[in-house]
């Protein structure tokens, strides 16, 4: 499997959470959003921001785990969590730049986007849509992708902004 | 019978006279220098010949070319060379831009215009299906570039429905045209096309400007112009386009999301004036472009589907209503970093403002910097400005760029562009030129575009700017003498985009180059024998210099003085550009072209490139 | 049986690229004629880049104004087909049209409007090549929504740049 990495256009989400639906479709067996490893932030209605891990060529989630439970995909680059090994301590989800992982809302565990191994359902149904606020490109590291890993708030306020000029301002505070 | 590709028909404007004339260029011209940058040297050695040292750019009888090539509009990526003798190098440069004016013009049966002498008001040019005229430009002089085009855009429709009203709709003209920088004679002034898009190496504005030229205009009805063969090049359009739609990243990002990848991973980026080349700002990232200002991110030049362009809009507050393409990775450097600027709005407007006034955005705000780290070095004083100017405050760029369009305070000697400032500086302080040389990041005359070379991790590297016909052209670089040929070379002369070029197999770009003009063309001809021919007249030009300039080979073929300074910060800390490789290199770049170990082409090669024409001038530089 | 069959447009997803124009040139002329397309694209102000294209109103008000009945319909998709033999050239369908679609060719100076392709048109195919979805085929019948598309692309382009670039889209088109 070669390097991927999951492109996200906002301006292009519509707020369906259908990969929600689709990757815990995959990941828990049943439709769970909240367990999803994409989750779809809404600051103000219009304002869709899909949240997913972004691969950073650093990986600081990996480095600040205390147990070694995460660990680097060498085929697509994805975060890869050891439920075993993990004790549910958060030092992922801090040292994220964007706050990407989770803990998990069964059983507490880390969270983070695995790539499906390759072939990310999130993806997929985005794409059927045509919403293609997802694409799977097959390109190599790159010292962009950590600046997609952003708190999803911050983000949004870009975005109203450029949807709803000067009220954009106003509507996430 | 013309070649394929080709209109078969220039037009010759003469601004003093009024006169306009059509001209046709032999089938062995064209293929020898094929177009655009090519062919311009070329018809600027025919119109001037061995009198070119004397020869003043800004003077009525310097030419100025509009080329298009035979690529144009048929290869993806279509673009207009203006070119003539470029008022900062004294050499030429085809410098480029993309706009739909290239393929008008061609539809309306011209390969391009080259005008001499100078209109005794400000005029601009209309080019249609019936032929070409001057038009009154008085009302449009002193305009910005947005509103030149709103209302140049909107009169020539006007009036072309009034001659034809019934035909249908009137599809909008193609133009260039010069903002204020252009008309107030900024020495490296860019000519603008679409709002933010600039032939910004040359100076050419300045020419434009010298002339009383605002704008030219072209809309044409005809087709393409026929090709050798039709079917190869249909098929070989399609193929181009179908790699071009495969390239995701560029199509995605652009170049702007390298504003913060070119300084945090290789280290090449100009900040405050190139006194660093380092910085990991992540605010400055490409998805801070992208998220708040960027209002279209599929946007393209005709026939092209790399969509390289984004366009942002400033939504709120004090600049609000700015509008450019992402900006580009070059502005973002160059009116950003530069001025120690990482925040993508003020860059954003600065880029805007870059463009309205008709600045280059590469080497205008390259001499807004250059001034203020004079200030920084107690050479210039806050008297010269009139206010006192501070890294990152987007105000004090804001004030210079104007003040040098408009030749105001300070601005009337930056307005010479870098190295010329320079020297004038030194003169006005009382200084040796050397202590202000020092600090201008030019090469010959020309100022070098966002890509060091003292990491040697980006593209360019010693001799990339030190051995180039077109000085600082960060385009068109040298590399060792004969792969450059296939680059730059090509695509400026047979006139389409570098971007639908690289990427793109060269077999299959020169399959498409014959198809379309029916030429013996193919890489190895170009890298060996036409390629080398434009390279060794535009290096014969830029030697023979102009009536208050002339380069010294050797001595000026070389990078400025702050590339041989160590890197102070980031990956590539204490490194330099290694002065021996790019003595090493020199030598045997010009041993491979045929030019003598100063650089000056030999009477064997003149003979062997059927340059014997330029013997007689270039023997008095041996 | 054959599908009706529309080509939607969305100007705000418009690349400007012009390849629409190529193509229906290269199917309808043999070769690159923009002007000769059957779509053109507008650009009042870069940006604003507007596909202009017959919308096959309901009640072709086109078809009905020529003098000569040069102008009828395929019954299989709707599209306006021009007899090149009967047109006189006077324009009376372009005047008709209430978007201003129609042109007197540029070569023959007969009037020009878009076929269809006969019902896989090139435009199409290549805007959905390269991704970009401003043309798009749907098999949906005919409806009362179309004629409004048939609009002045300068009109069109006002309204577009207000949307893009809020006040100062007001500024752009005069």
């Amino acid at each position: 499997m070669s390097s991927i990495w999951i492109v996200r256009d906002y301006e292009n989400c519509s707020g369906c959470r259908r990969c929600e639906l689709a990757c815990s479709m995959h990941h828990e067996g049943w439709m769970w959003p909240e367990a999803s490893r994409i989750r779809v932030f809404m600051p103000f209605p219009g304002v869709e921001v899909p949240h997913l891990c972004a691969q950073c060529d650093d990986y600081p989630c990996v480095e600040s785990c205390p147990v070694e439970a995460l660990s680097v995909d060498g085929g697509t680059t994805a975060v890869i969590v050891d439920e075993e090994t993990c004790i549910g301590c958060g030092a992922c989800a801090k040292a994220c730049p964007g706050t990407v992982p989770y803990l998990h809302p069964r059983d507490r565990k880390a969270t983070i986007c695995d790539l499906c191994g390759g072939d990310p359902e999130c993806v997929k149904v985005c794409r059927e849509a045509g919403y293609n606020a997802l694409r799977l490109v097959h390109e190599g590291m790159s010292g962009h992708r950590k600046l997609f890993a952003r708190n999803p708030v911050d983000v949004a306020k870009d975005l109203a902004v450029k949807f709803f000029g000067e009220k954009g301002e106003e509507l996430i505070v | 019978m013309t070649p394929g590709g080709y209109a078969g028909k220039w037009l010759d404007v003469d601004l003093s006279k009024d006169k306009i004339r059509e001209v046709e260029y032999g089938d062995k011209v064209l293929e020898q220098y094929l177009g655009g940058r090519g062919l311009a040297a070329k018809v600027l050695w025919d119109k001037v010949g061995d009198k070119y040292p004397e020869l003043d750019p800004l003077d009525p009888k310097s030419p100025l070319m509009v080329y298009t090539g035979p690529m144009t509009g048929i290869y993806p990526g279509s673009r207009i060379c203006v070119s003539g003798k470029s008022p900062v190098s004294m050499g030429t440069v085809g410098s480029t831009a993309a706009t739909e004016f290239a393929n008008e013009i061609k539809e309306a049966g011209y390969d391009g215009v080259t005008f001499t002498g100078k209109a005794d008001r400000p005029v601009y040019l209309l080019v249609t299906d019936d032929g070409a005229e001057l038009m009154d430009a008085g009302h449009l002089w002193g305009l910005d570039g947005e509103k030149t085009l709103i209302k140049l855009n909107k009169e020539v429709t006007a009036e072309l429905t009034k001659r034809k009203p019934n035909v249908g709709l009137w599809k909008d003209p193609g133009m260039v045209y010069i903002g204020p920088a252009g008309e107030n004679m900024v020495r490296n002034a860019a000519v603008m096309a679409k709002i933010c898009h600039a032939c910004g190496y040359g100076g050419y504005g300045a020419l434009m400007g010298s002339k009383n030229l605002k704008a030219v205009v072209a809309k044409g009805r005809g087709p393409l112009p026929k090709v050798d063969a039709p079917e190869a090049a249909k098929l070989l359009w399609r193929r181009t386009h179908q790699i071009l739609i495969g390239r995701t990243a560029m199509r995605r990002q652009g170049t702007g999301y390298a504003g913060y990848s070119v300084g945090a991973v290789t280290s090449s980026e100009p900040i405050r004036n190139w006194q660093e080349e380092w910085h990991d700002e992540k605010s400055y990232g490409g998805p801070m472009f992208e998220h708040r200002y960027w209002v279209k991110k599929k946007w393209a030049d005709f026939n092209c589907t790399t969509n390289c362009m984004k366009i942002s809009c400033i939504k709120t507050g004090k600049w609000k209503g700015d509008i450019t393409d992402m900006p580009d990775y070059e502005l973002q450097a160059y009116c950003g970093t530069n001025f120690g600027i990482y925040d993508p709005e003020a860059n954003i407007h600065l880029s805007a403002l870059a463009d309205q006034l008709g600045h280059s955005g590469i080497n205008g705000p390259n001499t807004a910097g250059f001034a203020v780290e004079l200030h920084q070095r107690d050479i210039l004083k806050d008297s010269d400005f009139g206010f006192k100017p501070k890294w990152g405050d987007p105000d004090t760029f804001d004030r210079i760029m104007r003040m040098m369009a408009n030749r105001e305070k300070i601005g009337d000697v930056l307005a010479e562009g870098t190295y010329r400032a320079a020297l004038k500086i030194a003169e006005m302080k009382g200084l040796k030129p050397d202590e202000l040389l020092k600090y201008a990041v030019h090469v010959k005359g020309i100022e070098i575009g966002a890509h060091g070379t003292r990491s040697d991790a980006d593209y360019t590297h010693d001799i990339s700017y030190a051995a180039n016909v077109q000085g600082g052209d960060h385009t068109s670089t040298s590399v060792d003498g004969y792969n450059d040929m296939s680059g730059a070379v090509f695509t400026d002369s047979a006139v389409f985009c570098n971007f639908t070029y690289y990427g793109v197999p060269q077999s299959l770009v020169f399959d498409f180059a014959k198809a379309i003009t029916g030429f013996d063309i193919n890489l190895h001809k170009w890298r060996s024998e036409t390629g080398p021919r434009i390279v060794t007249l535009q290096r014969a030009l830029l030697m023979l210099g102009g009536p208050d300039l002339k380069w010294t080979p050797v001595k000026d073929d070389d990078n400025p003085p702050r590339f041989y300074e160590p890197l102070p910060s980031g990956p590539y800390k204490g490194k330099t550009t290694d002065r021996k490789l790019v003595d090493e290199k020199l030598k045997a770049y010009n041993e491979t072209l045929g030019w003598d170990e100063r650089g000056i082409p030999t009477k064997e090669t003149l003979k062997k490139l059927d340059l014997g024409f330029l013997e007689k001038s270039v023997s008095k530089l041996r | 049986m054959v599908k009706p069959l529309w080509i939607a447009r969305d100007p705000s997803a418009c690349s400007g690229c012009r390849r629409c124009e190529l193509a229906c040139s290269m199917h309808h002329e043999g070769w690159m004629w923009p002007e000769a397309s059957r779509i053109r694209v507008f650009m009042p102000f870069p940006g604003l880049e507007v596909p202009h294209l017959c919308s096959q109103c309901q009640d072709y008000p086109c078809v009905e104004a020529c003098p000569v009945e040069a102008l009828s319909t395929d019954p299989d998709y709707g599209a306006v087909i021009v007899d090149r033999e009967k047109c006189t050239s006077c324009g009376a369908c372009i005047r008709a049209c209430p978007g201003t679609v129609p042109y007197l060719h540029p070569g023959d100076d007969k009037a020009t409007i878009c076929d269809l392709c006969g019902g896989e048109p090139e435009c199409v195919e290549v805007c959905t090549e390269a991704g970009y979805n401003a043309l798009t085929i749907v098999n949906e019948g005919p409806s009362v929504h179309r004629k409004l598309y048939s609009r002045n692309p300068v009109d069109t382009a006002r309204d577009l740049a207000v949307n893009m670039f809020g006040e100062k889209g007001e500024e752009v088109i005069e």
